[in-house]
């Protein structure tokens, strides 16, 4: 199957989005952060739907659109007026209601929008393949630069704070690197299911390993590896890749935390 | 590792200090000098602002009035200021699934040290595993830390606060949760740290009588100072009772409780 350019394309796309996923995923999970994921995927729609009416690529829209998003909810979670999951709760709802808004003026685009909505990874040009690329490099270096400051805020800010570490910006990087990973997942599996690539791999991980070195090693390999054999998938059972690979990442999960319920770690 | 300061050398100054925290004033006139090697215990009721007091010799709480020096310069200036100060907060539990070994988390209180962005240097490994034996827990270090006990887990803190400084510890609440005999183990290591490192102490707790075992000198605030002098005196003063504004007799009870079961040493 293989042996198809644009099933070359899709493979190293689903790789690529797996390993960014799988590593952001960590602080993911271990920051508790999985709701201001769903909340800035899904104001992407927002943003895709102004890339569409306006005639500019829709991931570049999304992408300022999602980051635009996530800097606001952190500063107004830093404020204190209201708790972080209303804020969140706000800005996700109304993004997507601007979403719905925008698309129904617009006539004849409701092929386009699936493919947003629900990820098209069998259409990725090799344009966006090097831009998702040079993206993904991106969230990684900053990831491996700042893990430590990020890691040590992740086990106590209050302390971190007092040492002089930028705590602050480091947890708005964080929501930008969020952002700009939720545009890359999105050509592979769409705003409506990136959360779980973000999620998925990284709790499956935790279930399994005791340190952040092997957690974020395997929480790399199973975002791969899912996005790998849900391609593989889809494409001998004709299904949708971007379910296909959600499905399997999510079978890893309930076969480990099975596993797991039988034979509890110690 | 920073060279044994000499035991007048003063550590942390404070000059009729004033803070707010949410635009309350929470803190005023409060003054006092912690030496090098000394111990000082700060006690008042709940809401105090004993917390607040600390956090503005870290410089996480700005002051509205007076001044506070840290190793002679002021506190919060700078990271240089930052990285003299072993701080323990307020403890929360530590999650049984963080994914962190204890030298990990000791290495933390290294990072100011070796740069935020940098990777460790051998000296930082070597000081990881110096404070982790300094606390008697040397051969945890490649447990999990959940895995450790509550006690356990308070020396991981220590530790990780040695490794940030060897001049002064700021301690929050460092013995809440624990029962009385880690409680006693925890006061009595940290003397010995005093006395071993010069180390310069200042810790929080509700626990008045135990402090006052453990401490050289205590003081008393209710937003306000109410009394500073040696733990005997304090304790037994008209001024504590005031701040604490509760009944003579009630507290003089618990003292004699206290002293027919012995204290630590």
């Amino acid at each position: 199957m293989f042996e198809f350019a644009f099933m070359q394309r899709a493979l190293i796309a689903a790789v690529v989005i797996g390993i960014v996923c799988g590593a952001l995923g960590f602080f993911v999970v271990l920051r508790r952060l999985a709701f201001i994921g769903v909340g800035i995927s899904h104001s992407a729609i927002g943003g895709v739907a102004i890339g569409i009416v306006l005639g500019i690529s829709p991931l570049a829209t999304a992408a300022v659109f999602a980051i635009a998003v996530a800097l606001a909810i952190a500063r107004l979670s830093r404020r204190q007026l209201l708790s972080e999951d209303a804020v969140i709760g706000v800005f996700f709802s109304a993004s997507m209601a601007l979403g719905v808004v925008l698309f129904s003026l617009q006539r004849g685009y409701q092929q386009d929008l699936f493919g947003y909505l629900f990820g098209n990874v069998l259409a990725v040009s090799e344009t966006e393949l090097w831009v998702l690329g040079a993206l993904g490099a991106a969230v990684l270096a900053a990831l491996a630069i700042g893990f430590r400051p990020l890691f040590f805020a992740a086990f106590d800010e209050e302390v971190a704070r007092a040492y002089g570490h930028p705590v602050d910006a480091l947890n708005t990087t964080l929501l930008v690197l969020l952002a700009m990973t939720v545009v890359i997942g999105v050509r592979l599996v769409g705003v409506v299911l990136v959360e779980a690539l973000l999620v998925i791999p990284a709790a499956t991980a935790a279930l399994w390993a005791g340190h952040y070195r092997n957690q974020i090693l395997l929480s790399t390999t199973l975002g791969a590896g899912a996005g790998v054999l849900g391609l593989a998938l889809a494409y001998w059972l004709d299904l949708a890749a971007g379910g296909a690979i959600v499905l399997v990442a999510a079978a890893a999960f309930f076969c480990s935390l099975a596993l797991r319920q039988l034979r509890p770690a110690s | 590792m920073s060279e044994r300061p000499a035991l007048d050398e003063i550590v942390v100054r404070c000059e009729n200090v004033a803070a707010e925290v949410h635009g309350r004033r929470v803190l005023e006139g409060i003054s006092f000098e912690l030496r090098a090697g000394r111990f000082l215990g700060v006690v008042g009721p709940n809401g105090a602002g004993k917390t607040t007091l600390l956090r503005t010799l870290l410089g996480l709480v700005p002051i509205t009035e007076g001044r506070i020096e840290v190793l002679g310069r002021p506190a919060g200036a700078s990271a240089d200021v930052a990285r003299q100060i072993g701080y323990v907060p307020q403890r929360h539990a530590i999650a049984s699934r963080f994914p962190a070994r204890v030298r990990d988390v000791v290495l933390m209180g290294r990072l100011a040290h070796f740069g935020t962005w940098r990777r460790p240097r051998r000296e930082d490994h070597r000081a990881v595993a110096e404070s982790l034996a300094r606390v008697g827990i040397g051969d945890r270090a490649e447990r999990s830390i959940g895995a450790l006990s509550g006690g356990e887990q308070r020396r991981v803190m220590l530790a990780q606060a040695l490794c940030a400084s060897e001049r002064l510890l700021v301690l929050d609440e460092p013995t809440i949760g624990l029962d009385l005999p880690a409680e006693h183990a925890f006061y009595a290591l940290l003397r010995e740290l005093q006395r071993e490192l010069g180390l310069a102490v200042i810790a929080v707790s509700h626990d008045l009588l135990a402090l006052a075992a453990a401490a050289d000198e205590l003081i008393c605030i209710n937003h306000s100072m109410h009394v500073h002098g040696n733990p005997d005196e304090v304790v037994h003063s008209h001024a504590l009772r005031e701040a604490y504004s509760c009944e003579f007799n009630f507290l003089a009870g618990e003292i004699a409780h206290h002293e027919k079961l012995g204290r630590s040493d």
